[in-house]
């Protein structure tokens, strides 16, 4: 690991220890940015006005990350159950105020902003299961366990029937990592594992049409090929056809002639992988595990429970985004509609990760100061 | 259990434990990244060569083909909404080669607007430069003609041969059908984007909006074979679409018409449902406008001109106007004392023209300042006696008479078939302490009982209890959707409520009083008495806009017009067997019995004179 306090400190280290930024995770995630923007170019099809839009957006998304990054993580502490409230409420509220329409309804309008509650689920998880066991004794007790999964279950069970599969996958790991992390026998962790198995049948049931075609389609994409199977075997052709070198920058015929799906937005590592390759693949994991590993390492010299817990859950969800979005795409998983994070065109899941590599600063810089 | 429960906060322990998971954790990521990187080495070394052919080979291109959108009918059957076949131009920017020179010679032989070239640059920058994008919509035959003529020199542009909704009636059905228009971002949020590649359009509002699932149909898939550079070669095989399903209404082409008649140039609404099932016969709210500019996308000048139109043309008044329901919901007043047993129909009272509470001051002025002398029951609803109803309601009070109005609909939504319908108010103690957290007082149940101050009604609420009264209770579900097509063979009629009273007989008694309305020399709705070939139990109303001072003297000749007090009917025919009860507002019409009773008369007759 890089060592945060070098003994000679230059303009720069300066500047970033006042701003409460990590130089490494800052690096990493300016790094990915910068690739998804040459990605998106050849992705739109040489469509400037996309790139550019993109490119406001993370500047944008960015500025708040340094906004987050200067909340002390005791303030986020003593806020942690008036948030987690307030946004199961808006989750509760989707359904009975959002729009008429029958195919899925996600959004919350108050009049001057317009948002998806889900995506604030994404941090508000973290944080309250993070608080629920830093107020108490660790181990849990079986009671504890209970009540904090009910904590995870609940919101994840609204969202997943709203529908949106994906975001119910990612509060679901966020808030199970912490609950994994406060340190539940290993007992309880298989028999959880054992039971969410036997639940698939009853989520099964709660499915859209259409998730339910997703799913037979991952199972069985040979039956379909030029219906909903074509998303997937378009996308592994590009894949492949990348081979070790990729077909160069712009040079993908799956994705110059239009044959890849979404390739801006879910598909854009399809687009990765057959322009650079193997070669590129293999770099730009390089790069997301830089982030989840310097996420592990702020967790682990974290100054107490709660951001030790948060900053782990925080990491996990950006690392289950990409592993499933990767997942997803070359034909691993199936086909649920996560973006690849700092990739994808898009901007509400970009802000949302951002906030969480803002707290992610917040509580390295706190770790910081405190030793000083 | 062999684990140990650390029953003091033990840090270092807590560190030690989180350690160990955190360390399995880091175990989880590298075994999956692990996974995810084998994946990657099977795609991209072990198999590539077999994707590379396959790539090679990939000649066949997958292109949706939008259903055709449902039709709508009226309840005869007359086509409301239609699709009509339009042509338009479409541009794929990618194989162009120069775009702005492409557009710019385009624009010489094709004579397009500025204004249809900056929504295209719109689209355009929105999609893959890949994606087919419209041009011009809806050409005529010399634009086609033309554009063939040189399609040689267009690469990547094409005439596409589309549908287009059209509203034959035009503005007549504005505010039941709604509209289709562009998709936009917020509307793919709410459907199933896979099901709408290749729809360009969706329901905006209304009907169209309400049945957008059912009226859509099911997207099918062409498989066309290309060459390398991606060019069209030949169709291989088709998943043909399902058109949307048709739809037909409960509303009447002609009785709508009449009743757009009836109001001339007044700005108002009027509901006409059939009490026995609640299907809405017409559904007007004036003033209106054509909904057909808005299939095509609108332009900025029309739209502004709609939209910043003082009398909101835009605004469905039918189920999104709330107005004060004045004295058309007195006839509930008088339920609730008659239940209430604070009233009985016989006893008479004096009626001066004006009324005040013990120990209060302030005057409470009928609108007839003479006052009406001795009146029961009956002679009060006739006549519409302010005076009768401040002292009923005084002595009932607030909490009898709310739930009273509430059991008749008022204050919540009646559930109709289109989007966006407004609650009304029922004010009460309760609503008040959480709203303006004041008590309330004694003078509000007075001026609330003739449906003034904080109670509010949509016409279709208004349309809804007076079917409550003429069924006696048995109150429908007001909706627009008779029947699909294909599909069931129509839809029950549904009953929304029914009101028990504790003796049926106040049924009669307000009935009876509603037939005073018409039938009496004195009743507030005389003016339509004449030559009634089925009898008509009505209520007129007459209601505020503008609170005036106490002593001040209500004059519609000096008022501006936007200041005069709203005029409402509420009516059904036949007394003993109805088959039509209607809800009449004109705005700032002045009274009720004078404008919009006979609006009302003329609707009742029209739909029973077919029947």
């Amino acid at each position: 690991m890089i060592d945060p306090n070098p003994p000679h400190r230059g303009l720069l280290q300066t500047v970033f220890d006042r701003l409460n930024l990590d130089p490494v995770l800052f690096a990493a995630i300016v790094g990915l940015g910068a690739v998804g923007l040459l990605v998106l170019y050849s992705a739109s099809g040489g469509n400037l006005d996309v790139v550019t839009r993109q490119g406001i957006r993370l500047g944008l998304a960015l500025l708040v990350m340094m906004a987050v990054a200067m909340v002390p993580p005791q303030l986020l502490y003593q806020w942690t159950p008036f948030v987690y409230v307030v946004v199961v409420v808006m989750l509760l509220l989707v359904p009975l105020t959002g729009s008429t329409g029958k195919g899925a309804t996600r959004w919350l309008d108050i009049g001057i902003v317009r948002f998806q509650p889900a995506e604030l689920m994404k941090i508000a998880m973290p944080m309250m299961i993070a608080f629920y066991f830093a107020e108490r004794r660790l181990r849990p007790r079986f009671r504890e366990l209970m009540v904090a999964l009910a904590l995870v279950l609940v919101p994840t069970f609204v969202i997943f029937i709203q529908p949106d599969l994906g975001t119910a996958l990612l509060i679901a790991t966020a808030g199970l990592t912490v609950i994994f992390l406060a340190g539940i026998p290993w007992r309880t962790v298989m028999l959880t594992m054992l039971g969410g198995i036997a639940a698939l049948p009853v989520l099964w049931h709660f499915m859209k049409p259409y998730q339910r075609r997703r799913v037979d389609t991952f199972l069985h994409p040979e039956n379909d090929p030029l219906g909903a199977g074509y998303h997937i075997i378009q996308s592994k052709i590009a894949l492949g056809a990348g081979g070790l070198s990729g077909r160069g920058w712009l040079n993908g015929s799956q994705t110059q002639l239009d044959f890849l799906p979404e390739q801006t937005t879910d598909f854009i590592f399809s687009v990765f992988g057959e322009e650079f390759g193997l070669w590129g693949v293999l770099l730009l994991f390089t790069l997301y595990l830089l982030i989840v590993l310097r996420g592990f390492f702020i967790a682990w010299h974290a100054q107490d429970t709660y951001t030790r817990l948060l900053a782990a859950s925080i990491t996990m969800i950006f690392f289950t985004y990409f592993f499933v979005n990767v997942g997803m795409v070359s034909g691993l998983l199936p086909v649920v509609g996560v973006p690849l994070p700092l990739i994808s065109y898009g901007g509400s899941s970009m802000v949302t990760i951002m906030v969480g590599f803002g707290i992610l600063m917040a509580i390295h810089s706190e770790k910081r100061l405190l030793s000083k | 259990m062999g684990h140990r429960r650390i029953d003091i906060k033990d840090i270092p322990l807590e560190q030690a434990l989180f350690g160990s998971r955190l360390l399995a954790l880091l175990f989880i990521v590298l075994l999956l990244t692990g996974m995810l990187v084998w994946r990657m080495i099977n795609l991209q070394v072990i198999d590539s060569s077999r994707y590379q052919a396959l790539a090679q080979n990939n000649r066949v291109r997958v292109s949706p083909l939008p259903p055709t959108r449902g039709l709508i009918y009226d309840r005869n059957h007359t086509i409301i909404a239609e699709n009509l076949p339009s042509f338009s131009l479409e541009i794929t920017p990618a194989l162009t080669g120069d775009l702005g020179n492409t557009l710019e010679r385009l624009k010489r032989i094709l004579d397009i607007d500025e204004e249809d070239i900056q929504k295209f640059h719109a689209l355009r920058r929105a999609r893959s430069s890949h994606a087919s994008t419209p041009l011009l919509v809806g050409m005529s035959e010399t634009q086609v003609a033309r554009f063939h003529v040189n399609r040689r020199d267009f690469p990547g542009v094409a005439v596409q041969a589309r549908t287009r909704r059209h509203y034959p009636h035009g503005d007549t059905f504005a505010h039941v059908l709604g509209h289709v228009g562009r998709i936009n971002a917020r509307d793919i949020e709410r459907v199933d984007t896979a099901n709408y590649r290749g729809t360009a359009r969706i329901g905006k509002t209304g009907i169209e909006r309400q049945y957008e699932e059912i009226l859509h149909g099911t997207t099918g898939f062409r498989h066309d074979e290309v060459n390398a550079q991606g060019k069209f070669i030949r169709e291989l095989s088709r998943v043909p679409p399902v058109s949307g399903t048709s739809l037909v209404l409960t509303v009447d082409l002609q009785l709508q018409r009449t009743a757009i008649e009836a109001m001339g140039d007044n700005t108002g609404a009027i509901v006409a449902i059939d009490p026995r099932n609640g299907e809405v016969l017409a559904l007007v709210s004036l003033p209106t406008f054509d909904p057909n500019p808005f299939v095509n996308g609108i332009s900025r000048r029309d739209y502004a001109l709609l939209r910043d139109n003082p009398l909101r043309p835009l605004f469905n008044r039918a189920v999104q106007g709330q107005y004060p329901p004045g004295s058309t919901i007195k006839m509930l007043t008088a339920l609730a004392g008659l239940e209430a047993g604070t009233i009985t129909p016989r006893q008479k009272m004096y009626a001066t023209g004006y009324y005040q509470i013990p120990n209060d001051p302030r005057k409470y002025r009928d609108w007839n300042r003479a006052g009406h002398g001795w009146i029961d029951l009956a002679d009060a609803i006739a006549r519409s006696s302010d005076v009768y109803f401040y002292d009923l309601a005084y002595k009932t009070g607030i909490d009898r008479l709310a739930p009273m109005f509430r059991r008749f609909g008022l204050g919540s939504r009646t559930g109709i078939d289109l989007p966006g319908e407004a609650a009304g108010l029922t004010p009460s103690r309760q609503w008040k302490r959480k709203r303006y957290d004041k008590r309330w007082f004694p003078g509000e149940t007075l001026i609330s009982a003739i449906g003034q101050g904080y109670m509010l009604a949509t016409p279709v609420q208004l349309a809804k209890m007076t079917a409550c009264i003429a069924t006696r209770g048995r109150c429908p579900q007001p909706h627009l959707l008779k029947q699909r097509l294909p599909g069931d063979s129509g839809t029950p009629p549904a009953t929304a409520a029914r009101i028990e009273l504790s003796d049926p007989k106040h049924w009669t008694v307000i009935i009876d009083a509603m037939r005073k309305v018409i039938t009496d020399p004195h009743g507030t709705g005389r003016r339509i008495r004449d030559g009634l070939k089925w009898p008509i139990a009505g209520k007129t109303g007459t209601s505020q806009v503008f609170g005036l001072k106490e002593d001040e003297d209500y004059d519609a000749e000096t008022l501006e017009r936007h200041l005069r007090d709203h005029a409402l009917f509420v009516g059904y025919a036949p007394v003993e067997d109805p088959r039509i009860a209607v809800a009449v507002i004109v705005e700032h019409g002045g009274h009720g019995g004078v404008t919009a009773a006979p609006i009302g008369r003329r609707i009742i007759d029209d739909w029973m004179a077919r029947q």
